[in-house]
């Protein structure tokens, strides 16, 4: 389990009152409240990414939730196309694999 | 990697660059190709790691100096380790920041369906779920005295096959017929479904439709208007002989009860209004000797009305 103060130690460029703020604007969603919050690696990995776009990539706060709006989407889709994959691998015979490697394969030739 | 051998180079800047010069750099490269933002992209992801290298090492005067004075090489600089959003979030744990929420199902039905729907509609499945064919809509023109009195014509569709249809007594233009049955055939043992048909009707040379009465224009001779007589009237049920009375006019109507638009559903039976046209034809000698001698007894001028004196008939 990882506390608020050990997530601020691990982040450098991180405080305590921005990680509080994004907290309360559900842009990193810990478990537990105020004063109690466990962090999961991927909150982790979230307000570390939230440092980055903020003092690297000059996405102010203003911005932010747009930006995390359209990452959460597309790791939506990607999380849903690698269930896909997975089912496709786990359920369909390999020689239909092969016909849907291929046409996927001509699709990326002739657009 | 070989572009991390030198991360002046990597980070496109300068040997002799500010440090706010490679931070610029450093910053346009990251938002290019930070791994979060390119997930599945490994090009990017290399890209990134050898900028990040290039970043730290360059950022650190202290570093900086050791390796422009080649006491370290570049790869020798490990970056700290990075917490990859990305793998958490294209895992299940991805799912607490997911559309549905952490509890949410992976799937829905209607993700399911969305993705689906195109590649096992019953359509493209052969599904057997009975489905009512498609109506059709045709439009047909019709004869006047068709539309007046009914007829059955015959339409042939565009895929070749013909249709006998019923044209009603009394239909009026735009007047939709359904015809159940004789649209787009169903599936799966479905219905077919209807055609429809929207009629136009063709304008008459002399009959006019007004309703259930037809209005018609009777041109008539000056001894038949003045003196009467019988005279031969076409309807649209045929031609029928009538009285002209004595003393008639250009104007004057005569009504034949029943002679209109014959009588279909709650409608009565029309009348063919006949409005009398006097034709005088081309004059003789007589007629001109008796207008000569003529005496008019009410000598009143046609014409007062349009002048506004005078007290004109018929104006």
């Amino acid at each position: 389990m990882i506390g608020i103060e050990m997530v601020v130690t691990r982040i450098p460029g991180l405080r305590r009152e921005d990680l509080e703020r994004w907290i309360a604007n559900a842009w990193v969603r810990p478990d537990g409240q105020a004063g109690f919050y466990t962090f999961h690696e991927i909150d982790v990995a979230r307000v570390q990414l939230i440092v980055e776009l903020r003092d690297e990539m000059e996405v102010d706060e203003h911005a932010l939730p747009v930006v995390l709006a359209l990452l959460d989407q597309l790791y939506d889709t990607r999380r849903r196309m690698h269930d896909l994959c997975d089912a496709l691998r786990r359920t369909v015979p390999p020689e239909l694999q092969t016909t849907l490697a291929a046409a996927l394969e001509g699709d990326r030739r002739d657009p | 990697m070989a572009k991390s051998d030198d991360p002046y180079e990597t980070l496109g800047v300068a040997r002799g660059a500010s440090q706010a010069e490679i931070r610029a750099a450093y910053r346009k490269l990251a938002k290019q190709h930070h791994p979060d933002l390119n997930p599945g992209n490994k090009a990017a992801e290399a890209r990134f790691k050898a900028v990040s290298a290039a970043n730290e090492l360059l950022s650190d005067p202290d570093k900086r100096g050791r390796f422009d004075r080649g006491e370290i090489d570049a790869s020798g600089q490990e970056a700290p380790p990075r917490h990859s959003y990305r793998e958490h979030a294209e895992a299940g744990a991805g799912r607490r920041y997911g559309a549905g929420g952490p509890q949410g199902q992976a799937w829905s039905q209607a993700d399911i369906d969305d993705m689906f729907g195109s590649m096992f509609t019953e359509e493209a499945h052969g599904g057997t779920r009975p489905r009512r064919g498609h109506d059709e809509h045709y439009v047909l023109t019709a004869a006047f005295l068709d539309a007046v009195n009914g007829a059955v014509r015959r339409l042939t569709l565009p895929d070749g096959r013909t249709l006998d249809v019923k044209i009603p007594v009394g239909t009026t233009d735009g007047q939709v017929l359904r015809l159940r049955g004789q649209g787009g055939p169903g599936r799966h043992g479905g219905p077919a479904g209807d055609a429809l048909i929207e009629l136009r009707i063709a304008p008459h040379r002399f009959f006019v439709r007004d309703g259930q009465d037809i209005r018609l224009e009777l041109p008539v001779r000056l001894s038949e208007a003045v003196l009467g007589g019988p005279v031969e009237i076409p309807t649209p049920g045929g031609v029928v002989r009538m009285r002209i009375p004595p003393h008639s006019d250009t104007g004057t109507e005569l009504r034949l009860r029943g002679r209109g638009v014959p009588a279909h559903g709650k409608l009565p039976a029309g009348d063919l209004r006949a409005r009398l046209r006097v034709v005088i034809g081309r004059a003789d000698a007589a007629l001109e000797a008796f207008l000569r001698d003529w005496k008019p007894e009410h000598d009143a001028d046609p014409r007062a009305a349009l002048m506004g004196a005078g007290t004109g008939e018929g104006a």
